[in-house]
């Protein structure tokens, strides 16, 4: 199973998609396991392609303005706000 | 209280009066509850307290019911054993030394060990029925869109139900004709099948006689002799009651696994991706820009199992691999979907154990993702295929709670519960 072992560069690179830190302990952990749970979604491989009825409709309500939270309900949870808005990082 | 059974211990009282007056209710710690905090069993959510209530707890303030805490559960409703909870593990009431089940493992305890009358929580892969199997306790998984999930926190919304846990089977249904029906704050939800006059609760009649229950054979496959056994004792305590049984074969729940862990992850992934701690939520002293606070505020926030799940989703959907894992995982979805409805076209019922095992000893089986995902083996293709299903308390083996699934056709809940009542 070598070729399809997931590499330390490999779990890198999604925690970066994902933006989650790791720390090397971790990249080595979720290397190794990975390996084994993505050899086991190979699995998958078996499965015939299926048509999928979906009976589906969409639900719409009207376009009309109802009550939403107010602001400061809104900023309540947020670490910091200023102005009555929510303050980030910066961009870059 | 020795259990750990709740994350955040208050009492939010309901109307004076309604069907649930002098009920006291447990609600999973990932359904939100105005002015009272909800955690997630998560670092990332330890103080956030929400400003508004979800559907299910104004439908349960409106019947009067009173809410008595905010139960403990896996972190954000990813575990089998209620073990990945950044507040704790939970003693089993009713195996004290093992599991609870996860992931709603604190509102089976709940239930269990008589800390609260009934109890809410919520089924992803099996989070409720695992849990009522485990701690003896009976605990429905409603029809994909049968209850309203505004308010709660996202997993994987495409599988998941909030469903309820009772003592009995007519408890359950009782709390689930508070909950049930179309809310037009989610617009997956639709009425109730109900006639004028008809409800859950009253579905509980016992009465199993003609009753046809499907065995699906791979679903006994690997499972415990001593578990195995129970559930044929108890399919022969319905059979005495008049109900027949015949064996029958679903070919895609082979697959079942692989695929609700490539479609939770994946959805896991993006709905996980609010967490940024901007709006909500941990927030790191971080320096660094936009991205570089936000992998920090997520590696301190998050736990293993929330990082390896969003990873693995992550990878998933990424270029190059989202027809080879996705795609395939929603072919078996609408596979496993295929032989549901063959297999209930000749049975009322499909009947297995609802956990292939007896519940874990506490600490036993953290090591492994891999062999916890497949002791979801008999409960993700239920949710794979939106159906309605029960865990009843079959017996026990070797003094271990051992439960009984039943699986109905969509919107079936009735005749689920008509069934299981027989034996709980």
């Amino acid at each position: 199973m070598s070729d399809d072992a997931v590499s330390p560069e490999e779990v890198r690179h999604v925690a970066g998609l994902a933006r989650v830190d790791l720390d090397d302990d971790e990249v080595d952990r979720f290397a190794r396991q990975f390996a084994d749970i993505l050899e086991y979604f190979e699995t998958l491989d078996e499965v015939p392609e299926v048509d999928r009825e979906a009976d589906l409709t969409n639900v719409m309500r009207p376009d009309e303005e109802r009550d939403s939270l107010d602001r400061e309900a809104a900023l309540e949870n947020a670490s910091k706000a200023e102005d009555g808005y929510f303050k980030g990082p910066n961009v870059s | 209280m020795s259990e750990n059974i709740y994350i955040t211990e208050e009492r939010i009282e309901g109307a004076d009066d309604g069907p649930l007056s002098g009920t006291t209710v447990a609600v999973k710690d990932n359904i939100s509850t105005e002015g009272v905090r909800t955690t997630c069993g998560s670092e990332m959510l330890a103080e956030y307290v929400p400003p508004y209530d979800a559907t299910v707890v104004s439908r349960l303030k409106e019947a009067g019911a009173t809410i008595v805490g905010k139960a403990n559960m896996d972190e954000f409703g990813m575990g089998t054993t209620n073990e990945t909870s950044h507040f704790g593990s939970v003693d089993n009431p009713a195996a004290p030394g093992r599991v609870p089940g996860g992931s709603s493992g604190g509102s089976a305890a709940a239930v269990a060990a008589g800390e609260a009358d009934v109890a809410l929580g919520s089924d992803t892969g099996g989070s409720v029925r695992c849990p009522a199997a485990f701690c003896g306790v009976v605990g429905i998984k409603p029809t994909y869109g049968l209850v309203s999930r505004y308010g709660l926190v996202a997993y994987a919304n495409s599988l998941e139900q909030i469903g309820p846990f009772g003592e009995t089977v007519e408890d359950a249904a009782q709390l689930l004709d508070v909950i049930a029906g179309d809310d037009d704050r989610d617009a997956t939800t639709r009425e109730t099948p109900l006639e004028e006059g008809e409800t859950y609760a009253d579905a509980a009649t016992g009465d199993v006689d003609g009753l046809q229950i499907g065995v699906p054979t791979e679903l006994l496959e690997g499972a415990d002799e001593g578990v195995v056994e129970t559930f044929w004792d108890a399919i022969a305590e319905l059979e005495d009651r008049g109900a027949e049984y015949h064996e029958v074969s679903l070919p895609s729940v082979e697959h079942a696994v692989e695929a609700y862990y490539v479609i939770a992850m994946s959805e896991a992934s993006s709905n996980l991706a609010r967490f940024d701690g901007v709006r909500y939520g941990h927030s790191a002293d971080a320096e660094g820009n936009w991205n570089e606070t936000f992998a920090r505020t997520r590696e301190e926030g998050f736990g293993d199992e929330v990082k390896r799940r969003i990873l693995l989703g992550t990878y998933a959907l990424s270029a190059g691999y989202h027809d080879k894992y996705y795609k395939k995982a929603q072919d078996a979805r609408a596979w496993v979907k295929q032989d549901f409805d063959e297999a209930l076209s000749e049975a009322d019922v499909l009947a297995s154990p609802t956990m292939p095992v007896p519940p874990f000893e506490l600490g036993e089986s953290l090591d492994d993702p891999l062999q916890m995902y497949l002791a979801d083996a008999n409960t993700v293709p239920v949710n794979l295929a939106d159906l309605p299903a029960i865990s009843v308390p079959a017996g026990e083996t070797d003094g271990l709670p051992v439960g009984l699934q039943l699986v109905g056709p969509a919107f079936g809940e009735r005749r689920l519960i008509r069934a299981a009542s027989a034996l709980a």
